[in-house]
């Protein structure tokens, strides 16, 4: 079961760490119960470049194993596989990136680069604004496409979220097809494999710790809180997406906005956007007080700016709908459009890359796990 | 005072620490390891062997008191205490809705331990978890818990634990006084002496070679277990059991570091090739039984050997069919090629080689059942899985005697207490590696060490609490 027969690369540090370490759980196997990562082990004898690749983007960095790890320091063993692996997802993140020169942002992410563009773009507006000589001009009705033009609108936000979203599946396609050997690619039905993937991704089955009481943070004991905040995040963000989705969809049969807020769009944005602010402050909660053997400290700068960045968005978006019949409405819109931006711009170089790469490995697992089944 | 003071901090100690607060006792724990060190061998445990009758969450199928003492009684050829074995039997069969309830999560067996599906159920996340877990109960039950607290030496005044005595100490740069520590009853818990090299070094002697075996001896667990409490209490007078060179020892990869190897450094294949010494030859059937039943008496046997190390053979047909080595093995594209690698008398070694191959009767090769493949003609005999080594590459792999616990103990009855002179203490029990001797003669099968640990540690923490309410113990 290796990819790539054909030609055998070599690993870095970081993919020999790995490899060494995988060789150790494989002759242990002691925590096959906790997640998908150590059942996908067991049916390899030998871990290449494109197996390290995969089994890191399979692990959810619950930090299980860690505790449970006969074998972490200060065992001489030194068995860490979360920081492992997560130091390898970096590097997933930044080979597979498209443009490919592009990849290499995700070694100065961090706050710093999330919020200097955020607000650089929200200085940008600001500026557009007065210009326009309306920043504090009071628009009745709070219909902001009174300030920028719905087509404008359209036209940025549009060609950027297109041209980011096709660039993080041009890297998760490339990746696929990395880590999948060819021979597996024809000879089975998708369609099962997918539906549990998709299913293990939606309800964050591997962060319930195999047993359902949770993942660790910050010692051995299980906690629901980083599943629970995750989902808040998650579905938040959808909600917001969905809404946006919605009032676009008004528009263009003819409903234009400002929506009342008992209306779908105005509802699906505030339950979403409170899911958005609670989610990621837990998160970024959770972050800081996470055990510091947990996952790679390198990456928490990364970590952190994603969330903050959602968090902003939110909390941006919730204001300008308390604010958007005062003064303050154009300055929040061009803020919460900045964030937004900031968020498009930044997605196929950021942590939000992470669901795409999961959800591929999660779907390779299942189809491997299916194989198995049958081949039994 | 406080009430219940538990000398240890593996798997037996928390067990007893447990109940004993369970019973309303107060407790202290004091475990000689560092925290990231806690839990002696019991870290490195998965599973508990365990009765039963019907098909019981991860456990399949049935297995009856009677199968369970009928292994134990094969295992350690009579050296059983029949009364004590079955108490663990019918204990292990009741103790895992208490071991849920402070957090142990049992799952089906792992992969490649298939064939204890049946009699043992397997902690998640192995030992280390279930120690973890018990340590966080202990502390929300309020149990006192103290690191880097070995216990040198106990008072005792007519067969009544009186204090337990801690030398001064460095912890951390600190440097701490020695202590006294006064309880109205104790639980000893504290290990067997496989750490102590010196102490193994007097167990097993010179042997006719004028070797010393136990100095290539590798620890398998913990290197805390120093036997320091067990010999102190020897010398005080308590009734020992067992003999000290018996203990539960497997054949592990050479290359194993001196302690806490643990489960990953053992090498699986020995049955399905040939294992030869130094000087190349077989000198065991490596066919015997199945793998699980045999790999208990693999450390004696190597143990025995010139150097006491053996070498793992086979040839590419058993690559993928046992649990894959911690370590890449030698690997050569001849015979000759491999015998040099691991420095063995070339001649010999294909002598022998040539020998078992020519040996080798046809038959079905079925690695899951006792198959027909045996040799015929040679001495010892393969009687089962027996194929040619003929098909490269060729692997080696170094054996070491593993030592994972040691049997010499407390002598102890049905209550746990410590005796003296025959006479059971009144308030000094004895649990887990200290005690196991009681049940374990000789010989070994797989989660039996925490079958015995769980079930008197329990006793020796409830008895211990109820001592110290001078109630009579159970």
């Amino acid at each position: 079961m290796s990819a790539e027969s054909n030609l055998i690369p070599l690993l870095n540090t970081a993919e020999e760490d790995v490899n060494r370490q995988m060789q150790i759980c494989n002759a242990c196997r002691y925590c096959e119960g906790f997640c998908a990562v150590f059942p996908a082990m067991t049916q390899r004898l030998e871990f290449n470049k494109a197996d390290i690749h995969y089994l890191a983007n399979l692990c959810h960095n619950c930090g299980a194993c860690l505790h449970a790890c006969q074998y972490a320091a200060p065992h001489e063993f030194d068995v860490n596989i979360p920081r492992a692996m997560a130091k390898v997802r970096l590097q997933t993140y930044i080979d597979f990136a498209w443009p490919k020169k592009l990849g290499a942002l995700y070694q100065r992410n961090g706050v710093t680069l999330a919020l200097s563009s955020g607000l650089a773009l929200c200085l940008f507006l600001i500026l557009t604004l007065l210009i326009q000589g309306n920043l504090f001009t009071k628009i009745e009705g709070g219909n902001f496409y009174h300030i920028f033009s719905h087509n404008t609108l359209v036209a940025l936000f549009g060609s950027v979220f297109v041209f980011s979203f096709l660039a993080l599946l041009v890297g998760v396609v490339h990746f696929w097809r990395k880590v999948t050997p060819k021979e597996e690619k024809r000879q089975q039905e998708p369609l099962p494999a997918m539906l549990q993937a998709g299913k293990a991704a939606l309800t964050l089955k591997y962060l319930d710790g195999g047993h359902g009481q949770g993942c660790n943070n910050e010692d051995d004991a299980y906690t629901l809180s980083r599943r629970r905040f995750h989902h808040l995040t998650f579905y938040g963000f959808m909600l917001c997406f969905a809404a946006t989705s919605v009032a676009t969809l008004y528009h263009y049969i003819g409903w234009e906005a400002p929506y009342p807020v008992f209306s779908l769009p105005v509802m699906l944005g505030i339950i979403g956007g409170l899911g958005l602010l609670v989610g990621p402050a837990g998160l970024l909660y959770l972050n800081y007080k996470r055990h510091p053997d947990h996952g790679d400290q390198a990456q928490r700068p990364m970590d952190r700016a994603f969330i903050v960045l959602l968090f902003m968005i939110s909390l941006t978006g919730l204001l300008l709908l308390c604010v958007r019949e005062t003064t303050l409405m154009p300055l929040m819109l061009a803020l919460h459009l900045g964030f937004v931006m900031a968020f498009f711009l930044t997605m196929p170089y950021s942590k939000f890359a992470h669901g795409f790469y999961r959800s591929a490995a999660l779907f390779k697992s299942y189809l491997e796990r299916f194989k198995e089944k049958k081949s039994q | 005072m406080i009430d219940v003071l538990v000398i240890g901090g593996g798997n037996a100690a928390l067990c007893a620490a447990l109940m004993a607060r369970e019973a309303g006792a107060s407790v202290l724990l004091l475990e000689a390891s560092p925290r990231e060190w806690r839990g002696g061998n019991s870290q490195h445990t998965r599973n508990l062997r365990c009765m039963h009758d019907a098909p019981q969450d991860v456990l399949v199928d049935a297995y009856p008191e009677e199968e369970f003492w009928q292994d134990l009684l094969k295992v350690t050829d009579g050296k059983t205490n029949e009364e004590l074995a079955r108490l663990v039997i019918r204990e292990s069969s009741t103790c895992r809705d208490w071991m849920r309830q402070h957090g142990v999560h049992f799952q089906p067996p792992l992969s490649g331990a298939l064939h204890v599906a049946r009699t043992n159920a397997f902690f998640m996340g192995g030992g280390k978890a279930l120690v973890n877990a018990y340590y966080r109960s202990a502390e929300r039950l309020g149990v006192q818990i103290r690191y880097e607290t070995p216990v040198e030496d106990l008072e005792i005044k007519d067969g009544r634990f009186v204090a337990a005595l801690i030398p001064e100490r460095q912890v951390n740069g600190v440097h701490l006084a020695a202590e006294r520590i006064e309880a109205k009853s104790c639980v000893l818990a504290a290990g067997g002496f496989e750490s102590n090299r010196d102490w193994l070094r007097e167990a097993w002697g010179q042997n006719e070679r004028g070797e010393y075996p136990s100095d290539n001896f590798l620890i398998r667990g913990t290197r805390f277990n120093t036997g320091t409490l067990l010999k102190r209490m020897l010398s005080l007078g308590a009734d020992r059991i067992g003999d000290p060179t018996q203990a539960h020892m497997v054949a592990i990869d050479a290359r194993a570091p001196l302690y806490d190897g643990g489960i990953c450094t053992r090498i699986d294949c020995v049955s399905l090739g040939v294992v030869v010494n130094k000087e190349g030859e077989r000198f065991y059937d490596e066919g015997e039984d199945f793998w699980p039943k045999r790999y208990a008496i693999w450390g004696r046997l190597v143990a025995q050997q010139p150097e006491q190390i053996g070498f793992s053979i086979i040839d590419s047909k058993a690559v993928g069919h046992f649990m894959p080595p911690v370590f890449p093995g030698s690997k050569a594209d001849s015979l000759e090629q491999l015998a040099d690698q691991l420095e063995l008398p070339r001649e010999t070694f294909l002598r022998t080689l040539q020998r078992y191959n020519k040996a080798c009767r046809s038959g079905s090769f079925d690695h899951t059942k006792l198959d027909d493949c045996a040799t015929e003609g040679i001495t010892p005999a393969k009687t089962h899985w027996a194929r040619p080594i003929d098909t490269p590459p060729f692997y080696g792999y170094a054996l070491r005697p593993g030592v994972t616990f040691t049997y010499l103990g407390l002598k102890t009855d049905a209550t746990a207490a410590v005796h003296f002179a025959n006479q059971p203490s009144k308030n000094l029990f004895v649990a887990g590696e200290m005690m196991a001797g009681n049940v374990l003669g000789k010989g070994y099968t797989a989660g039996v060490g925490m079958s015995i640990g769980t079930a008197f540690g329990r006793i020796a923490g409830h008895n211990a609490a109820l001592s110290c309410l001078d109630r009579q113990p159970v």
